[in-house]
C-alpha cells in the first residue's frame, strides 16, 4: 500500500460538505499521484452529476479526469487494464443500480485479478459508486447494492458516514493496492461537519470500526446512511433512560469483528441498523458474526432494523421504508428480551 | 404560435442542418470475399523464411492441440478446449506481435500464448485445474485466458489506452471467438477503442460454432468484420486457414495501431475441426461432409503446397519439421504426467495484499486440520 502524505495547506477545523471532501479527496491524490485517473459518465465538463469531480479534467486535463462513453461494464473493463498496465483508476459509476451493468466485471475479474494471477495481477482500482435512499430519487436512484459486493471475496467494500472519513477513506482507498467498491451515501453528500482540512488523512484505517457514541445499555451497530439515524435515535434514548452505544462500521470488508463484539459484550445487546434489505441483508451476516462471538454476553437476541424486502419504492413512499428514528427505538425496546 | 398558425402565415420551413456522416464509411468495409494469399498468384511474393517459419509453428500447433486433447483422456488435463483447424490464426496472433506487446486470449487460445514463448505446462494450469493463472502475465504481457466470453476485450483496450498515455509504444492483440461477438463486452470494448483511438487489433475467429450454435444464429450481419464499421473501425476479412494472409492483415493491423490510428478489426474465416472440448459431441450439431470440406482447405496443407510448389522444402524438410514437433509432444506429455505441487495454505494468499482478520482465522483453521490430517496419516 502506498503511503497517504498529509497535505500540507494551512487551516483549521471547519465545516464542509461531505460532497466538498470527497471532491477534494480526488484532487489531492491525483495531484500527489500521476498514475491516478479518473473516469466515468460526465465526470469531466460536467463535474459528476453530483459534482464530485468538479474542476478535475480542468486542472489535469481530459486524459486524466475523462468522460467515457456510456457504458459501465466497458468503463470498469477498460480500467481494469489501465490497472494492469500501472494506473490507478478511480471509476464513477453514475448511481447505484447503473453498477449493474459493469457487475460483470466486477465479480469477474477485478475481484479476483490478483488471486487468479498468485499476486502479479494486483487491481488497485477504485469504484465509486453514490448509493441509497432519502433523497426522493426515482426508480434506480437508491439502491443499496453492499450485499452484493460484501458476498463477493476480493473486494474491500468501504462506506463513509463523516465528512473526515469521506475524505481519509477515499485516500485510503485509492492508495490501496486492492480494488475498493467505494459506497457513497448519497443522502449524506450534503451534510456538514467539521472536519481538520490542515490533517485530512487522520481517520482511522480501512478495517476499523469507530464508536462514534460511546454507551452501555446497548450497541447500534450501522453504516453509512444510517449512522445519523442511529445518533439521533441514541439520543432520543437518553430521555428513556437508555444509554446506546453506537458503532459506524465504515467498512464491511474487511469486517472489524473486535471492536463490534468488544462493544456488544459490554452491553449485552445489539441492533444492527441499514437500509439495505434485511433478508439476504447485511445485517444477517453481522448478527451471525455477533452471535458467534458474544452468545454467552448477549441478554438478547441480535435484532435488525432493516429496509423491507421489496424493490426499493418510488420516492413518494420512501420514508415508509426507510429506517428512521422511531423503528430503531422499537428495536431498542425489543431487546428488554428476559423482561 | 401554434404549428396551425405558422401555417397559416405561409412563412417557409425552416429546412434542417445539413446532414453528413462524421466518417466515410467506405475504407473501413471489408472485402467481399475472405483474404487470400496462399494459393494466389500473390503467394509468389511471399518471403520464403516467413513461409518456413508459419509452416514450422503450425505443424508445431496442431501436434500441440493433439497432445493436450490426448491429455484429457488421460485425465491429466480437466478439459481442452482444440484450435485444431485454427492453428494459423493463433500462430499468426503470436507473432505479429513485439515483445512489449501484450496477447489477450480468450479461453481457447492456449496455443496463441505457446506460440509467443510462454511454457506450455504454465499455459495449461488452467485447463489442469492447478492454479487459475500459471504464469505472470506482466512477465510474459499475456493477459489471463479468460473464461467468461468477451470480457478481457476491455482490459485489451483499457491497457493499450493507459500505454499510450504514459508514452509507450504498446499495441495490444485482443482475440475472440464468433459467439463472443454477441456478449455486451464485446461492443462495448470495440467502442471505446475507436473513441479513444487505442491502439488495439481485435481478432475474431470465425469458426463456425459456439459450441453447438452456427454463426447464422448467432448474428445476422453481413459477415463479423462488418460490425467493424459501426463503431468507426476498419473491419479486415481474412482467410483464417492461410497463415500468410493471417499474418500479413495482423501485421498492418499492429503496425496501424502502433502508428496511432487505432483499432481493427480483423475476422479470420476458418473452421474448429475438432469438438468445442473434448467434452462435446459435435455429431449432433455437424455433418462429416461439412468437416471433409474443411480437412481440404487445412492451414498445413495450404503451407505445404506452397513451399513444395516453390522448392522451398522437400521430403526431408518436412520430416524434420514434424520429428521437431513430436519431441515437444513427448516432452510436454511427460512435464505434464507429474503430479502438481500444490500448497493448501495458498488458498488465502493473494485474495487481498494483506489477509482480512476472517481470512487469517480461517487460515488457521485450515491450518489445523492439515496438521489433524498429518498426525492422524502418521499413526
Ligand atoms: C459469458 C459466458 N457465457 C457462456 C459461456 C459458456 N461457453 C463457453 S465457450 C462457449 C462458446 C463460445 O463460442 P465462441 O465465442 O464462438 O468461441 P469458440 O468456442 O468457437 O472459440 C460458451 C457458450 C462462457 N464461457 N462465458
Amino acid at each position: 500500500m502506498t503511503t497517504v502524505a498529509k497535505p500540507s495547506a494551512a487551516g483549521s477545523v471547519k465545516p464542509a460538505t461531505m460532497a466538498q471532501a470527497l471532491g477534494r479527496a480526488l484532487r489531492d491524490a491525483m495531484a500527489e499521484d500521476p498514475s491516478v485517473h479518473v473516469m466515468g459518465e460526465d465526470v469531466g465538463t460536467l463535474g459528476g452529476v453530483f459534482r464530485i469531480t468538479d474542476g478535475l479534467a480542468k486542472e489535469f486535463g481530459e486524459d486524466r479526469c475523462t468522460d467515457t462513453p456510456l457504458a459501465e461494464a466497458g468503463i470498469l473493463g477498460t480500467a481494469v487494464g489501465m490497472a494492469m498496465y500501472g494506473l490507478r483508476p478511480v471509476v464513477e459509476m453514475q448511481f447505484d443500480a447503473f453498477a449493474y451493468p459493469a457487475f460483470e466485471q466486477l465479480v469477474s475479474h477485478v475481484a479476483r485479478m490478483r488471486n487468479r494471477t498468485r499476486g502479479a495481477l494486483p487491481m488497485p482500482l477504485t469504484v465509486r459508486i453514490p448509493y441509497g435512499g432519502g433523497i426522493g430519487g426515482v426508480e434506480h436512484h437508491s439502491d443499496s447494492s453492499e450485499a452484493y459486493y460484501m458476498a463477493t471475496p476480493g473486494l474491500t467494500v468501504v462506506t463513509p458516514a463523516t465528512v473526515a472519513d469521506a475524505y481519509g477513506l477515499l485516500r485510503q482507498s485509492i492508495a490501496s493496492d486492492d480494488p475498493v467498491v467505494f459506497l457513497e451515501p448519497k443522502r449524506l453528500y450534503w451534510s456538514k461537519d467539521t472536519w481538520n482540512p490542515e490533517r485530512p488523512t487522520d481517520v482511522e484505517p480501512i478495517g476499523t470500526a469507530v464508536v462514534r457514541r460511546p454507551g452501555t445499555g446497548a450497541t447500534l451497530i450501522t453504516y453509512g446512511p444510517s449512522l445519523p439515524v442511529c445518533l439521533e435515535a441514541a439520543e432520543a434514548a437518553q430521555a428513556e433512560g437508555w444509554d446506546l452505544e453506537v458503532i459506524d462500521l465504515r467498512s464491511l470488508v474487511p469486517f472489524d469483528d473486535a471492536t463490534v463484539a468488544a462493544s456488544v459484550r459490554r452491553t449485552g445487546r445489539a441492533v444492527v441498523v441499514h437500509e439495505s434489505t434485511g433478508f439476504g441483508g447485511p445485517g444477517g451476516e453481522i448478527a451471525a458474526r455477533i452471535t458467534e462471538r458474544c452468545f454467552h454476553h448477549l441478554q438478547a437476541p441480535v435484532l435488525r432494523v432493516a429496509g423491507f424486502d421489496i424493490p426499493y419504492p418510488p420516492p413518494m413512499l420512501e420514508r415508509h421504508h426507510l429506517p428512521g428514528v422511531d423503528r430503531v427505538l422499537d428495536a431498542v425496546a425489543r431487546l428488554q428480551w428476559d423482561q | 404560435m401554434t404549428v396551425m398558425e405558422q401555417r397559416d402565415t405561409r412563412t417557409a420551413p425552416v429546412p434542417p442542418p445539413a446532414w453528413q456522416p462524421r466518417t466515410d464509411p467506405a475504407p473501413l468495409l471489408p472485402d467481399a470475399e475472405p483474404y487470400r494469399i496462399l494459393g494466389t498468384d500473390a503467394a509468389a511474393q511471399a518471403d520464403p523464411e516467413l513461409l518456413r517459419r508459419l509452416y514450422a509453428e503450425v505443424v508445431h500447433g496442431r501436434r500441440y492441440n493433439a497432445q493436450a486433447t490426448a491429455l484429457t483422456r488421460q485425465g491429466r488435463l480437466a478439459v481442452y478446449p482444440s484450435t485444431t483447424g485454427q492453428e494459423a490464426a493463433e500462430v499468426a496472433a503470436a507473432l505479429v506481435l513485439q515483445e512489449r506487446d501484450w496477447l489477450f486470449p480468450s479461453y481457447r487460445d492456449t496455443l496463441a500464448a505457446v506460440a509467443r514463448g510462454l511454457d506450455p505446462v504454465q499455459a495449461l494450469t488452467l485447463l489442469r485445474g492447478d492454479w487459475h493463472t500459471g504464469y505472470d502475465p506482466r512477465e510474459h504481457r499475456i493477459a489471463p485466458l479468460s473464461t467468461p466470453l468477451a470480457t478481457q476485450l476491455p482490459h485489451a483496450v483499457g491497457l493499450a489506452h493507459a500505454a499510450r498515455l504514459k508514452g509507450d509504444d504498446v499495441v495490444a492483440l485482443a482475440m475472440v471467438g464468433d459467439g463472443g461477438t454477441s456478449e455486451g463486452d464485446f461492443h462495448e470494448a470495440l467502442n471505446f477503442a475507436a473513441v479513444w483511438r487505442a491502439p488495439v487489433v481485435f481478432l475474431v475467429q470465425n469458426n463456425g460454432f459456439a459450441i453447438s450454435v452456427p454463426l447464422a444464429k448467432q448474428t445476422a450481419a453481413p459477415s463479423l468484420a462488418h460490425k467493424a464499421v459501426g463503431y468507426g473501425m476498419p473491419g479486415r476479412l481474412v482467410d483464417g486457414n492461410d497463415a500468410v494472409a493471417m499474418h500479413e492483415v495482423l501485421a498492418d493491423a499492429v503496425a496501424r495501431a502502433r502508428e496511432g490510428h487505432g483499432p481493427t478489426l480483423v475476422e479470420a474465416v476458418t473452421y474448429r475441426m475438432d469438438a468445442h472440448t473434448n467434452a462435446d459431441d459435435a455429431t449432433r450439431y455437424r455433418t462429416d461432409a461439412e468437416v471433409e470440406i474443411w480437412r481440404a482447405h487445412d492451414p498445413i496443407l495450404l503451407l505445404e503446397r506452397e513451399l513444395t510448389e516453390r522448392g522451398l522444402i522437400d521430403e526431408a524438410g518436412i520430416r524434420a519439421v514434424r520429428d521437431d514437433a513430436e519431441t515437444m509432444a513427448a516432452g510436454l506429455r511427460e512435464r505434464m504426467n507429474q503430479d502438481p505441487a500444490l500448497d493448501p495454505m495458498d488458498l488465502f494468499g493473494d485474495v487481498y495484499a494483506e489477509r482480512t482478520p476472517q481470512l487469517r482465522e480461517q487460515a488457521a483453521q485450515l491450518r489445523a486440520e492439515l496438521d489433524a490430517e498429518a498426525e492422524g496419516g502418521q499413526a
